[in-house]
């Protein structure tokens, strides 16, 4: 036996593989090439390249700082005031949700914070299913959140590459088949990696068979704003749902939409039968968070509530949202553009439909892998490239280098 | 077919056979078998306090300092450290999984004493995480994962209320080894020595650095030696909960004294770290975990997989407290200035059992008031039994919790008096 201080309790802890995301950035911090791009990244970056705080966010930060106040512990479902103005936002202020308080919304810690709640929350009190059903593909840290939870992992169809859009035929054939009570995850906007999104009529179709098939509908809302630019018409999909009759479960995140990423804020609401019901849920929640984190940070949560119930930081907050979700789309206007001066033949159309932070250019992996090493341009090994990444002054470069891959 | 589409008799069968084709489930439920869960012990004291309208009213559940005038007290070097942070208009980016650099750093050399060898050999993770119990949280579930050796958590006998469901939702059994001594108010050494005598190899034993919650009844160093020999003879994991430091006697290096023994005696221990209560950062969670490795490749395995199980329950902590941790330890101004309002705090606390006691014999009590001056940090084990902490609610509005718990935060110079009567009053 080891002398005691030599002893090892990790000796069988193996070191684990590192994260794809996170291997692109460091990658591309040792590349050289003054040309470099990191189309890795997942936060939105302004025209020169630049990590962007919103004014609407400064102005919040110097009202909450001058008002001096004190950092007692916020109570385990979080800051009152924000979870209202949280559900209202995604609800719409005039939701009956709302009005009969059948809802109920905590504060989570973004949004990974508030799908694994939902995912605890789902596998300590839903019987009727283990199984939850993410697209196909869906956002890498989806999985792992359900499956540390208890939960297992099962998916439909959703993006087809020989289109690079939706599969709606293949999805609601995969749907029809789901079994009775099982869960199914949508992306309500922007959806994350592909920026595929249904169009309203298919969302109509969806909701038809989800609730013929006796779904539980967990949304996942991660840039509401930031998508097309408007708030209501991103959350469009999750009101219909509700007015549907679907009782959903919805995660938000204001990591993109207030760029508040490194402040985590979130909320995970449950939308209840009654208020009665919402209280009994309420309950259950606060039991199994207190033990992961007893309650959650203020200062992000502060911010957010601050822009929402100020009426001109509010309006600010939404030409900012505008502005960013704008840029975005002119990258992708000027990034077909330039495929096309470059002389691409190929049909790039996808670029343009897609929406949000993200775009699957529909690259093959060894094309991934020229464009990395010939162009420096980094992304993940799926195509996927984040538009946030891309300015005016590096887009037209982006674009030969695609086009010399892919002639 | 009309009777069919209607809504009515629709959300009836939908409530009884779902799967009768397309229904309004508006009236459907997917949590009807959820009950009401029990409402937090701690949290129901303070409703109660809010209902009472006895102007002399006190409540000694709750569990976060206070100034002398009963109010929250943010500190001095915390409010310079923010002003300091604003005035560099720092981004917003994501931290790494693994929290801030700087404060994880600053964290363990608090923890440890910057010249610790741990440090220098590189053998310990941090990781920045929610405040104490985020770190707690994260320690049982690497522990569920990783710790072959055993499923059980051994927890001093009272413990904080909060660790049992921290480890038994991560999927460890608790268990747990003899520590107050309600005979004495205070330590009952002879009994834990027996009992974690007993404890099977490699069980992990969770042990609090310093002021004790919630008794206060901390070992004394000689014990603690004790302690670590028959903890090391039985070859038991140890976690450390260290949610004071500084706070219990005024002075970081004493009160982290048990955690730098163990370490120098070769324990390769697990550490949760908290500033919620010496920094007053309540609300912005900042908390630290630690796990001293035996050597640097060692933790960097260790790391990567704690990355791994972090990344699916938040992704990254927050990080308006972090910078203000890191600011106030970083900054050699505000870490004084920091040292002397945590000693502050501290020395209200002991002032205040002082006057307790004196208050108790000018009452007129004939008991032994000895513990409440021994025990140390925000809560004070009166000894009060159930009947009597009633009375005391019930008669002089004093709240506090059933097992006679009082949080010495809430007591100040201009209700000392007032209390002391009143316990008199339900002792007597």
């Amino acid at each position: 036996l080891e002398p005691f201080v030599l002893r090892s309790w990790w000796g069988g802890v193996q070191m684990g593989p590192p994260d794809p995301i996170l291997g692109v950035t460091e990658a591309f911090k040792r590349d050289t090439n003054p040309k470099k791009m990191n189309l890795g990244v997942g936060a939105y970056r302004d025209d020169k390249g630049k990590p962007f705080v919103l004014s609407c966010v400064r102005k919040a930060e110097a009202l909450i700082a001058a008002k001096q106040l004190d950092k007692e512990y916020l109570p385990i479902g979080g800051l009152g005031d924000f979870t209202k103005a949280c559900a209202q936002l995604a609800l719409g202020a005039n939701n009956e949700v709302l009005s009969s308080g059948r809802n109920i919304t905590v504060q989570t810690i973004s949004g990974t914070g508030s799908l694994r709640i939902g995912a605890n929350f789902l596998s300590r009190f839903h019987g009727g299913s283990r199984d939850v059903y993410l697209p196909k593909p869906s956002w890498g840290n989806h999985t792992p959140i359900f499956r540390d939870a208890g939960m297992q992992l099962k998916a439909y169809r959703y993006y087809d590459p020989s289109t690079c859009g939706f599969d709606f035929r293949g999805a609601l054939e995969d749907i029809s088949k789901i079994p009775e009570q099982s869960v199914i995850l949508l992306h309500a906007c922007a959806h994350n990696p592909t920026g595929v999104d249904p169009k309203q009529e298919q969302w109509k179709e969806i909701s038809d068979i989800v609730k013929k098939r006796n779904l539980l509908v967990f949304f996942d809302m991660a840039y509401q704003g930031f998508a097309s630019g408007d708030i209501d018409r991103d959350a469009w999909a999750v009101r219909y749902f509700i007015e549907q009759g679907h009782n959903i479960l919805l995660s938000q995140s204001f990591a993109k939409n207030m760029g508040l990423y490194g402040e985590r804020v979130g909320g995970f609401t449950v939308v209840c039968k009654d208020i009665e019901e919402s209280k009994r849920v309420e309950s259950q929640l606060k039991i199994l968070i207190r033990p992961i984190y007893s309650n959650p940070p203020m200062n992000g949560a502060r911010i957010a509530t601050t822009i929402l119930n100020t009426p001109e930081l509010r309006l600010l907050w939404l030409e900012e949202v505008h502005g960013m979700a704008n840029r975005i789309i002119k990258m992708r206007e000027q990034l077909v553009a330039g495929l096309k001066k470059s002389g691409s033949s190929h049909n790039w159309q996808h670029v343009i439909d897609q929406i949000g932070m993200f775009c699957f250019t529909g690259l093959k992996p060894e094309q991934v892998e020229r464009l990395t090493k010939e162009f420096s341009v980094y992304m993940t090994k799926d195509g996927r490239i984040s538009m946030a990444g891309i300015s005016s002054g590096n887009v037209g470069y982006l674009a030969e280098g695609i086009h010399a891959v892919t002639k």
